[in-house]
């Protein structure tokens, strides 16, 4: 085994005993230090290349459909010039010393950053790789390093060449060059290749890609939990006399949070049987019994009072003369539902024991905080536990919860188990739509002043929603001086020119849990910010496209990039004016996204003809799965705003199953363009920026037509149906 | 009868409580023999399982997938006597006298080109509906060997799919037409 730390961090070297290269970060030397067993040990890398020249990319991010997995191996391949065909992944384990987020400083996935931050690291440790491979045939055949190229796997000077394989036990042992050499953009193959497929495309055909669902271990055991019906109850007592009925039931024993009884059973069928069968009696003193009208009631008594003024420099009062002498003003109030995330991959996860501790399969969206919650309550060390990643049937922000809720949940109930034998949980449907963590409920109130040309003088906005990231490992970070940055981003820090904007946020306090929606707080904040300026621009007989563009300063490099997405939509969509289509913008997770929706309206039947859809996401590293993300983020969008809501009734969730929380179907998608603006700026996500402007834009549309504002998600409450 | 898992482990070994041992057995499991991509397998199990969880616990063939257990997303599809049907809802009883066939047995001339098409569109993004989808696309193509995209919205509309794939889905079953045609 040898192992070397370039001056960047890198370490190289190659397993003992087996010839291959890996290439993966160091940390600071002290690797260097321990003995070589060790090292084989902690060697984690993002790229090993073995005898035969396959190179295997391990992916420190996810894939729950976003298409990383490709992406990430995108940038390798492209530094190695490998043939895409030999370039197989992995999903890296647990170790957040190698595999961190470079924005988070932590192991996991979200914030549509996976290529963002992966971009240079990985590219970097191909350009090492490579670098490697064409000193160790230069030396083999006697020639210079600059003779040497790369087609598909295969190096080649003169009459030599060989495949990545023959050189790679060579390679290991040779000096990490100090500054990896990274191709300019001209040299790109991969990067923007509009015919790469994904990687992933072929084992999720075939059935046999492996999720975490799909675990089957000797002896494991199924766990199903009856969870209190209203958020915040917790158990008194349960009897299991009927679930003893239900074949296959082995036992059930309340979690030790209280906050549920589980049923464990000899498969999965019997779990929920069972689980069904158990009467649990339930405390609901600190339960939420609300009803969502008495929830959108108090949200908008909030309204009136906001806790927080978000810009320091303009206060709401400070604002409040000017609108009180405007003589024309623009007032509106909105009102979101609560929503439900919906993976198709039902939440689950599998716990087994280990000879050191445990092993958790798990499609793993944040490793970093799961990892240290399953150690904590099995009071075991965090070198006790493992985590193996699989495919994650969907995610779209569920499965990364700061409270690792359900990875907790197993935990538990491996534990009370009695640890002997491997748990694994899964969620139902029900579970699922009924379990909270939902997009919060929220409500804006608008007003907006403008002057005798018809221009914005000033404008007080104000928020309720509950807080996402307070009383979470976020906190320090996302929240600043009470304000929970998640809760207003969109409206507080958005692109546009506004003078006087004035923004207050209240919390809202609720035991219903909340949590990040793709796209977040993007989610209110792009339809509110949108509807409002078509709002603007339908009462002053402006242009909705012109208007925004004297809002946006050039100047600036993301209002620049917006004008940019803005010129090409409306070039691609044929604007005019006067145009009887919807338009909408927004900018979020660093990447500008702007649509025109073609739609038909007869009385209240509503029908989504066309989306045009132009993003600025940086370079493009994969212009295919760009695409696929904006159609998913359009039609993820569209589910919402048409008809998407959980609602309450005392507390209890109104909500069941997938027939009456209605996801997208086959027939109700529209056509979709989408274009791609040309750019050499590092890459931004694109897994959520088009949710936000889509809805917006179908709004803005529907109101071209008939005149008629939608304030009040979903849109069925205006009376409209989708055909 | 003796706990079933007993079968593989001693009582003791599985609960730590002695109350939690062997008290269980109600409902008696019966064995059933199911044709299933083209082998007979015998399986154990309660009267009434359904076909889904036998085959995703009892057989191994995970490829079929859960999604709602109401027969309403699709995710469980099968063909069943070559017509795409809904595993969750088929229970264990209803289904031995049957040829069953999972995404595991899709072999079939249909089935490779509807694959192929799925790859060159780059149709997944998650991919846990895919399985069911391209189950229902090969019914499809079996009966209708060349779908209008009315035809292919329709049948296709009880496969739900929450990454909206639906524009590539259907772009591929028109390709996988085109390739049985050729």
């Amino acid at each position: 085994m040898t192992v070397q730390i370039s001056r960047r961090g890198f370490l190289i070297g190659s397993a003992a005993g087996s010839t291959a290269l890996l290439v993966g970060l160091g940390s600071n030397g002290v690797l260097a230090a321990a003995g070589e067993a060790k090292l084989a040990a902690a060697l984690n890398p993002f790229v090993r290349i073995d005898a035969s020249g396959v190179v295997t990319v391990i992916l420190k991010h996810f894939e729950m459909g976003q298409g990383t997995s490709t992406g990430l191996t995108t940038l390798v391949a492209e530094e190695l010039d490998a043939d895409w065909e030999k370039v197989d992944t992995e999903f890296a384990p647990s170790d957040g010393s190698r595999y961190a987020n470079l924005m988070f400083g932590l192991q996991g996935t979200g914030g549509s950053t996976a290529t963002a931050n992966s971009y240079m690291q990985y590219r970097e440790a191909g350009a090492v790789a490579r670098d490697l491979l064409v000193r160790a045939a230069a030396q083999t055949w006697g020639v210079d390093p600059d003779s040497i190229t790369i087609e598909r796997s295969i190096l080649t000077s003169g009459p030599h060449f060989g495949h990545f394989g023959e050189f790679v036990e060579l390679a290991s042992t040779l000096e990490v060059s100090s500054d990896p050499v990274v191709k300019t953009p001209d040299q790109f193959r991969l990067i923007g290749n509009q015919r790469l497929h994904r990687k992933d495309n072929s084992n999720k055909t075939d059935g046999t890609a492996v999720f975490a669902m799909d675990i089957k271990l000797p002896g494991m055991i199924y766990a199903a939990i009856a969870r209190s019906p209203k958020f915040g109850g917790s158990v008194i007592s349960f009897d299991d006399r009927d679930a003893k009925q239900v074949g296959g039931f082995i036992a059930a024993q309340v979690l030790p949070n209280k906050a549920g009884v589980v049923a464990f059973a000899k498969n999965t069928w019997s779990a929920f049987q069972a689980r069904d069968a158990l009467s649990v009696e339930w405390d609901f003193a600190n339960a939420e019994s609300r009803s969502t009208f008495e929830i959108v009631s108090a949200q908008k008594a909030l309204l009136d009072h906001p806790q927080f003024d978000v810009n320091h420099d303009i206060s709401l009062s400070s604002v409040a003369s000017t609108i009180a002498s405007a003589p024309r003003k623009i007032e509106a109030e909105f009102t979101f539902p609560f929503l439900a995330h919906a993976p198709l991959e039902p939440l689950n996860c599998t716990i087994a024991p280990t000879k050191s501790g445990v092993i958790m399969y798990d499609g793993c969206q944040f490793p970093g905080l799961s990892h240290p919650t399953v150690a904590a309550i099995l009071d075991l060390d965090p070198s006790q536990v493992e985590i193996k990643t699989l495919y994650a049937g969907g995610s779209f922000g569920r499965r990364a919860n700061p409270m690792s809720d359900y990875n907790a949940e197993a935990a538990m109930a491996f534990a009370v188990s009695g640890r002997k034998l491997p748990v694994k949980l899964v969620w139902s449907r029900e579970d699922d739509l009924r379990g909270g963590h939902y997009r919060s409920q929220t409500a804006h109130r608008a007003t907006i002043a403008l002057g005798a040309e018809g221009n914005i003088t000033a404008w007080d906005h104000r928020i309720v929603t509950k807080s996402i990231m307070k009383g979470t490992a976020f906190e320090p970070v996302l929240v600043r001086e009470g304000i929970d940055s998640t809760s207003v981003e969109g409206i507080a820090e958005g692109l546009y020119d506004i003078p006087n904007h004035a923004v207050g946020l209240s919390d809202f306090e609720t035991a219903v849990p909340v949590l990040w929606w793709r796209s977040v707080g993007h989610t209110h904040t792009g339809f509110v910010m949108e509807t409002l300026l078509d709002m603007v621009a339908s009462e002053t007989r402006q242009d909705p496209i012109e208007m925004r563009l004297a809002m946006l300063d050039p100047k600036g490099t993301n209002q620049a990039r917006m004008i940019s997405a803005i010129n090409l939509v409306r070039m691609m969509s044929g604007w005019e004016e006067g145009d009887k289509r919807g338009f909408a913008c927004h900018y979020s997770f660093n990447t500008c996204v702007a649509v025109v929706a073609d739609v038909s309206v007869n009385g209240k039947d509503v029908h989504v003809n066309k989306l045009y859809m132009a993003v600025d996401c940086g370079v493009a590293v994969n212009p295919d799965i760009i695409r696929a993300q904006m159609e998913g983020g359009a039609g993820f969008a569209l589910a919402a705003i048409y008809r998407g809501e959980i609602t309450l009734t005392d507390g209890e969730v109104d909500q069941f199953n997938f027939p009456d929380y209605e996801l997208l179907r086959n027939g109700e998608m529209p056509e979709i363009e989408v274009g791609i603006v040309s750019s050499n700026a590092a890459p931004s996500g694109v897994g959520e920026p088009g949710v936000p402007p889509t809805g917006p834009a179908v709004a803005n549309a529907i109101f071209a037509q008939t005149g008629t504002r939608i304030l009040n998600l979903p849109m069925t409450k205006a009376g409209f149906n989708f055909v | 009868m003796a706990c079933s898992l007993a079968k593989v482990l001693p009582c003791e070994t599985r609960i730590p409580s002695s109350d939690w041992d062997c008290q269980t057995e109600r409902a008696e499991q019966m064995k059933y023999q199911l044709k299933i991509n083209g082998e007979i397998r015998s399986v154990d199990v309660e009267p009434g399982t359904p076909l889904l969880w036998v085959l995703r616990d009892e057989l191994g063939l995970t490829g079929t997938k859960f999604g709602c257990g109401v027969a309403y997303c699709g995710a469980c599809t099968v063909h069943i006597d070559g017509y795409p049907s809904r595993s969750c809802q088929t229970f264990i009883e209803d289904a031995v006298d049957s040829e069953i066939t999972t995404i595991e047995g899709a072999t079939d001339r249909v089935a490779k080109a509807v694959q192929a098409a799925w790859r060159e569109k780059d149709v997944v993004q998650c991919g846990w509906c895919q399985s069911g989808q391209v189950m229902s696309a090969i019914g499809l193509l079996t009966e209708n060997p060349k779908p209008s995209d009315e035809e292919i919205k329709e049948y296709m509309y009880g496969n739900a799919c929450r990454c909206v794939t639906y524009l590539r889905i259907n772009e591929a079953v028109k390709l996988a037409s085109r390739k049985l045609e050729a």
